[in-house]
């Protein structure tokens, strides 16, 4: 993927490649943006995202780091306390815990203690969610413990399009993001559209906050993220299939902020609602999700709000994750109890 | 040890007995140019390499050193006072490692960058940091009353070692400028991180010294050994002293007399230069203590015993540095009650400035918790102001 296609050309391309294209875009950009992490060098990243970066833009911009994670994220810390753009790759979702208290207690917070006088443009990039058949520690999905902490924002990308605009859009904002990257989607291909200046950031269908409604629907609201949004727009081609119940498929895109606005109209409309997701549901984005649209819709609702996601124990070995991982037919079991309510 | 097997007779039962040492001596390792009594002493072959340093600095430095120390000590005083009478909520004194902090203080040119922990008073005050700026934490109304770029002089950290990291970064970021060896002692940078002995047993200290090894970044690690992390001495956190870690990452440690201020002077300035000049990292052990507690919040009096604090108190930086220059005659008895009347102006003003120190407006709490807007905090930044204004009225 070359970043100088063509104006107004669209591209089909995996959102592995689109992320890759985001990235390199935004290092042509600004010379500020620098990526670190394990293997993101040479080997361009165990999936590959960073791939052909440092051949490009040299050891200084691509910068493989020791295998040390808080190391990594404190080290990030300081080059953008010295007016650097860290793009920091965590290799698996399960492995950003020995950096969790650099970026609770320095990342999210730097900004705030200053008093506005500093700031740590970073991505947090990670590859996050289960269904690849792995080993432990590598299908976690673990979004909520940061977006709890105030001074991050976390947002997650479930298409080719959304990779390569969100992931500039992370990059260029003056606040860290954590960009959770759903990795059994990376090879998935969708339809990039560069607009008419050819990838310029003004030309992104969509704020990094918004969320977008994917599926039009009239009967219930499925409001989910990343990985999960293609099982949601199944269920919702499966309702229609057998003329069934009208779902409507909300993308987050951001988990912190939420786009309530997104959010409030939808379940106005639908008067029921599905919070989706991998991650276990106990004190989490659907919780919150939950919280948030009996709190603001509760004269709309016909139903109580559904959560549909991981249960609550470790991510299992991966011979269970087929029945651990929500799937149509569990959102299609929720949206019937729904209905029947 | 299965209970049937028997040790040997004189082994202690656990093997890991730490051997009986006098934790005042700093070893034939230690850098130092002035004894305790104030005597300078001679250079040798170990000390050569900093000694040149020293010959930068006429009567007015060597003075500006001494001044330093006293009043560094006076504001840590005033800050300890100000604690007592209720208007900080907590303080923690430098006492006895102000010679500590003066010698890389003043080592340090203006471009250069520290990284303090939250003791680094004398350090602050050398940077140029107002110290009624550091109060303010201290009493609840911020968390850095200062910007770190005015001075080059980072907030306070308080998690114990994550601020060492920070410096490899900022250093890596120093490199990536071009701001290292070029030879024009304007540009090129150093960048000095400040931790104690508890913190060389955190991950993140460890982490910054790979970083820094792997990346030849121009950072100075600055170990002040006060001896006691809280309640814990050394040997809690080491068997072998901070200084000989260096070894092992593979770039120089060198251990100072942390309470002899041209000793730690002409040593931050030769690891300074080592940095500046694209020669790497240093790690900088600075032997001192602790004289006070941990904070005001500590009572030291439960885990040490007085018989140690009193044989430090015979190693005192402002007695030993007071003594050398009296000798040389560059300071006398006049000029020292000057100084300490300047030390006592001083305290005043920061004593002034804490009481009139005005609280932060409430909403000021949602302030620069984003750098750009965001919906939740603006949202609730609204329910709150609406929630107080209903009690206006």
């Amino acid at each position: 993927m070359s970043t100088q296609t063509a104006p107004g050309t669209a591209t089909r391309m995996t959102i592995a490649k689109a992320l890759n294209a985001g990235m390199r875009a935004a290092m042509e950009r600004d010379p500020k943006v620098v990526l670190m992490g394990e293997d993101v060098g040479k080997l361009g990243g165990v999936f590959r995202i960073t791939e052909g970066l440092q051949k490009d833009f040299g050891e200084d911009r691509v910068v493989d780091t020791p295998l040390a994670e808080s190391g990594i994220m404190g080290a990030a810390v300081g080059m953008a306390l010295r007016g650097y753009r860290p793009v920091v790759e965590i290799q698996f979702d399960g492995f950003v815990y020995p950096a969790f208290d650099q970026i609770v207690s320095q990342v999210a917070k730097m900004h705030n203690r200053s008093l506005g006088a500093l700031k740590v443009p970073m991505v947090i990039r990670i590859p996050y969610g289960g269904g690849i058949g792995a080993v432990e520690h590598h299908s976690e999905s673990n979004e909520s413990y940061f977006a709890h902490t105030a001074g991050l924002r976390v947002v997650t990308c479930s298409s080719t399009e959304d990779a390569y605009w969100m992931m500039q859009q992370a990059i260029a904002s003056d606040d860290p993001v954590v960009f959770y990257e759903p990795k059994r989607r990376y090879h998935e291909r969708g339809v990039l559209d560069l607009g008419e200046h050819g990838g310029a950031l003004e030309d992104a269908p969509h704020a990094l906050e918004d969320a977008v409604v994917r599926v039009e629907g009239s009967d219930v609201t499925v409001l989910t993220y990343g990985p999960m949004v293609k099982v949601a727009h199944a269920a919702a081609q499966a309702a229609e299939l057998e003329d069934g119940p009208s779902i409507e498929v909300v993308d987050l895109r951001s988990l912190s902020p939420l786009d309530t606005d997104v959010i409030e109209a939808s379940v106005r409309k639908t008067g029921r609602c599905i919070a989706l997701s991998e991650a276990q549901t106990f004190a989490s984005i659907t919780s919150e999700l939950a919280a948030h649209v009996q709190e603001h819709c509760f004269y709309h609702l016909e139903a109580p709000v559904l959560r549909v996601g991981g249960y609550n124990i470790p991510y299992p070995p991966s011979r269970h994750e087929e029945v651990f991982l929500p799937d149509l037919d569990r959102v299609l079991h929720a949206v019937e109890t729904l209905l029947e309510y | 040890m299965s209970d049937d097997e028997v040790a040997p007779e004189g082994a202690t039962p656990t093997g890991h007995a730490p051997p009986e040492r006098d934790i005042t001596d700093g070893g034939p390792d230690m850098v130092q140019f002035l004894a305790a009594d104030g005597t300078r002493l001679e250079v040798t072959p170990q000390t050569e390499p900093y000694a040149a340093y020293l010959d930068d600095l006429d009567d007015d430095d060597l003075r500006g050193l001494l001044r330093d120390l006293i009043l560094v000590r006076r504001v840590d005083a005033e800050g300890f006072a100000l604690q007592r009478q209720g208007e900080l909520g907590l303080w923690p004194s430098l006492l006895g490692q102000e010679a500590a902090q003066v010698g890389p203080g003043r080592a340090m040119r203006p471009q250069d960058y520290a990284f303090p922990g939250y003791r680094e008073h004398g350090v602050a005050w050398c940077k140029g940091v107002d110290p009624e700026n550091l109060l303010g934490m201290f009493r609840g109304v911020n968390h850095g009353g200062w910007d770190s770029n005015d001075n080059n002089f980072h907030l306070y950290t308080i998690v114990i070692g994550n601020q060492m990291l920070h410096a490899v970064g900022y250093a890596m970021g120093v490199d990536r400028d071009g701001a290292v060896g070029t030879g024009d002692p304007e540009r090129d940078t150093a960048v000095m991180a400040f931790t104690g002995d508890g913190g060389t047993a955190q991950g993140d200290f460890n982490e910054s010294l790979v970083f820094a090894a792997v990346t030849n970044a121009p950072v100075v690690f600055y170990v002040q050994n006060n001896h006691w992390a809280i309640s814990e001495p050394n040997d809690r956190q080491f068997t072998i002293p901070p200084y000989r870690r260096a070894d092992g990452f593979g770039f120089p440690g060198i251990r100072v007399d942390g309470n002899d201020v041209l000793a730690s002077y002409a040593v931050s300035r030769y690891a300074l230069d080592r940095a500046r000049s694209g020669q790497g990292p240093t790690l900088v052990e600075a032997f001192t203590y602790r004289m006070g507690a941990h904070t005001t919040s500590d009572d030291p009096t439960k885990y040490r015993i007085s018989a140690e604090v009193d044989a430090w108190k015979a190693k005192d930086p402002i007695d030993r540095m007071t003594a050398y220059l009296t000798s040389t005659g560059a300071v006398d008895d006049a000029w020292v009650e000057e100084t300490q009347a300047e030390a006592d102006r001083l305290a005043a003003r920061i004593r002034k400035a804490c009481q009139t120190m005005p609280d932060p407006p409430h909403e000021e709490m949602f302030a620069h918790v984003y750098a750009e807007p965001h919906r939740l905090v603006e949202r609730e930044a609204q329910v709150f102001a609406d929630y107080q204004a209903d009690f206006e009225d």
